[in-house]
């Protein structure tokens, strides 16, 4: 494997990585405070709907995003509805949405666009385009870091440089800001935030909302950046494998952003099957590249996590003394 | 907060919860700008009007009462199992091998052996999962999702490059041998005055009704379903009365894996009569609607596999006969385990507090 190969891959998995990161943050928000949320997948999957079908009714991509961040938003309330005010079991609110948005999404999109359940492809201003960061050009002919700066670091959509900016301030929100350590007590010990007068039905419908904004983002990402339009089920598991790679992050911002880039690695080496069959000298069938990521996913969370120790309170709806 | 009768608490809430799902599908379609009511006509027309509807009506349920008792196994235990389609796509796998494997002389010997051949398989595909979760803690409900997506690509490579005949285009098994062809329903004396057309349902379904009744018996009759019951109320208890947590999380989830891979005797040997790609067709989620909807009691299941057997069959001919995509099946099954499974609460808070209504009520009129 050459260099400009190992660029090409390395620049798949930042792509790639980009909704797990988003992802994998949204869900660090609502699992710090207490509530799991299996249904990133959902919202997500809501999300790119939602955005692919309104950037193609706009033309404007900026739109598209805030339809999407809105869709998601409504299923984030949703499950904060019954697993927060009507303490209903978490896992189980996750599951439902994420049918509901794997149905609902092709049925929208099936009565808007009768294109077999997808919305029309998407193209010019109606997509996230690639930005090509300052010095690219310039600086390519410097060996080694000029390629890898020019191949890997520039040239991404917007929402990738976003997504990168959403680790060190959800560190700084959670770590350094009165809300973030309200937000990590409720998910700790949510009586003795009650006890200190404030609200923990309102932190976690914050930490809930935050949750869908991400998740927004990340299925906007899917549909008008990654891909030229939704698709049905076109998450594909990302959700559920954000998931993985928050426990092995072991809920931390840092450690999900290198998690999630090892996990898109994962996905990009899936893409390359002539690459995985140079390194390992035999004939590889597709279905075991296509099975690799969640394969991988498995063996990490099985054995090189360690100890991971969830929120303690999370998972338990909060009853308040009487 | 005042206490729910018995008899609402078994029978109104899930009434309650169900008939919120159908308003809110209702909604739904009205939004599309489709007609619920004509939608609904067509449906029962389709699933109900006819015993040729029956006839698939009853095909659904039997892969439902299967896939909903594997979900009620583990939930006893307190393991949310969502990897039943994996484990019945790998059920279906062993269906095939065994059917394949002789020129079975009678259906009764095939069913046995394929019977042990698909609870065998779709245990393995539990065991894993299941001993990760007894023994690294790696969480059961992420782990069995990774398994549903490698038993989908397991199945692509296998159906393609390794069972498929040579000289067939499409992606599936060779055909069973005929000795292994199980009777439908039309194919039994008696049933067959009621079933006239050919229909999928088959001897599976009585399988499926006895599996029901030894699931019941397993867990409320047994020690074992003692410990599993135990172990899923309360683990620190369970294990302080010296319940082995690794042993109960394996039992309870190859048990699981076994009921879920059942379910592909209903549809590979009753039905197909060979392995197709994503046999399954999503029954084993179903399985986690008709488990909480049916409130992980085998009699439930076996009620709630019936009304999603209406809903599939019914949904199939709303694809056939009206515009309204497939998909709506996912949106009903979806709202169904939002209401009964994690909105459950709100309609008991909304219950209890109608009854307390009725009480005061009495009360003043004392």
């Amino acid at each position: 494997m050459d260099y400009n190969t190992l660029l090409q891959i390395l620049d798949s998995t930042l792509r790639l990585a980009t909704p797990l990161l988003l992802a994998c943050l949204a869900g660090l928000f609502s699992e710090r405070s207490g509530i799991f949320d299996i249904g990133l997948e959902g919202k997500m999957l809501a999300a790119a709907m939602a955005s692919g079908a309104v950037a193609f009714l706009t033309g404007s991509v900026w739109v598209g995003l805030l339809a999407g961040i809105g869709a998601s938003l409504a299923f984030a309330a949703i499950h904060g509805l019954a697993s927060i005010t009507f303490r209903g079991n978490q896992l189980i609110s996750g599951v439902a949405l994420n049918f509901l948005a794997s149905g609902l999404t092709v049925l929208i999109a099936q009565s808007l666009f009768k294109q077999g359940g997808r919305t029309p492809p998407l193209t010019g201003d109606a997509r996230f385009n690639p930005v090509t960061l300052p010095f690219a050009d310039a600086l390519q002919g410097v060996p080694i870091i000029g390629p890898f700066y020019h191949e890997v670091i520039s040239g991404h959509s917007l929402l990738v440089y976003v997504a990168l900016a959403m680790v060190p301030l959800s560190w700084w929100v959670l770590n350094r800001t009165r809300f973030g350590l309200r937000l990590r007590a409720v998910g700790e010990n949510p009586a003795a935030v009650d006890t200190a007068g404030v609200s923990v039905v309102g932190l976690r419908f914050a930490a809930v909302a935050i949750t869908g904004l991400l998740c927004g983002l990340a299925g906007a990402y899917m549909a008008t950046a990654l891909q030229a339009g939704f698709g049905k089920d076109m998450t594909a598991g990302r959700g559920y494998i954000a998931l993985a790679a928050l426990i092995f992050a072991k809920w931390r911002p840092v450690a999900a952003l290198w998690a999630c880039l090892l996990f898109g690695f994962f996905q990009a080496l899936a893409l390359r099957p002539d690459v995985v069959q140079a390194v390992v000298q035999v004939k590889v069938p597709v279905p075991f590249l296509d099975a690799l990521p969640y394969v991988l996913t498995v063996i990490v969370l099985a054995g090189f996590i360690g100890k991971a120790i969830p929120p303690r309170a999370g998972g338990e709806p909060y009853v308040k003394e009487r | 907060m005042d206490r729910l009768p018995r008899w609402a608490d078994v029978v109104l809430v899930p009434f309650v919860s169900l008939l919120l799902a159908a308003l809110i599908s209702a909604l739904v379609l009205l939004s599309i700008g489709q007609s619920p009511v004509q939608a609904f006509n067509v449906m029962v027309d389709g699933a109900l009007g006819s015993a040729y509807g029956w006839g698939y009506t009853l095909y659904y349920t039997t892969s439902f009462i299967f896939t909903g008792l594997a979900v009620t196994m583990a939930f006893h235990a307190g393991l949310f199992n969502i990897g039943g389609e994996g484990q019945a796509q790998l059920g279906g796998l062993g269906v095939a091998l065994v059917c394949l494997a002789l020129p079975w002389p009678h259906w009764t010997l095939a069913l046995v052996a394929a019977t042990l051949g698909a609870a065998l398989f779709g245990a393995a595909w539990a065991a894993i999962p299941a001993w990760l979760q007894a023994k690294r803690g790696s969480h059961i409900v992420i782990t069995t999702i990774m398994f549903n997506y490698i038993a989908a690509a397991l199945l692509v490579y296998l159906l393609v490059d390794v069972l498929r005949p040579a000289g067939q285009m499409d992606p599936a098994s060779a055909r069973f041998p005929a000795g292994a062809n199980l009777p439908s329903l039309n194919e039994i004396p008696g049933l067959n005055l009621i079933f006239t057309k050919g229909v999928p349902a088959n001897v599976t379904l009585f399988l499926a009704l006895a599996m029901a009744v030894v699931v019941w018996a397993i867990l409320w009759q047994t020690r074992l379903g003692y410990q599993i019951r135990a172990f899923g109320k309360s683990e620190p208890a369970a294990r302080y009365a010296g319940i082995n947590p690794v042993y109960i999380i394996m039992v309870s989830m190859l048990m699981s894996g076994a009921l879920a891979g059942m379910m592909s005797i209903n549809n590979v040997m009753g039905e197909a009569e060979r392995l197709l790609q994503n046999s399954s067709e999503g029954a084993g989620f179903i399985g986690i609607a008709v488990a909480l909807m049916g409130r992980n009691h085998p009699v439930g299941v076996v009620l709630a596999a019936l009304l999603f057997g209406f809903l599939y069959q019914g949904g199939a001919e709303l694809g056939l006969w009206t515009s309204i995509p497939i998909e709506m099946r996912i949106v009903v099954q979806g709202l169904v385990i939002l209401f009964t499974g994690a909105l459950d609460m709100m309609v008991r808070m909304m219950l209890t507090r109608i009854f307390g209504l009725f009480r005061s009520q009495k009360l003043g009129a004392a």
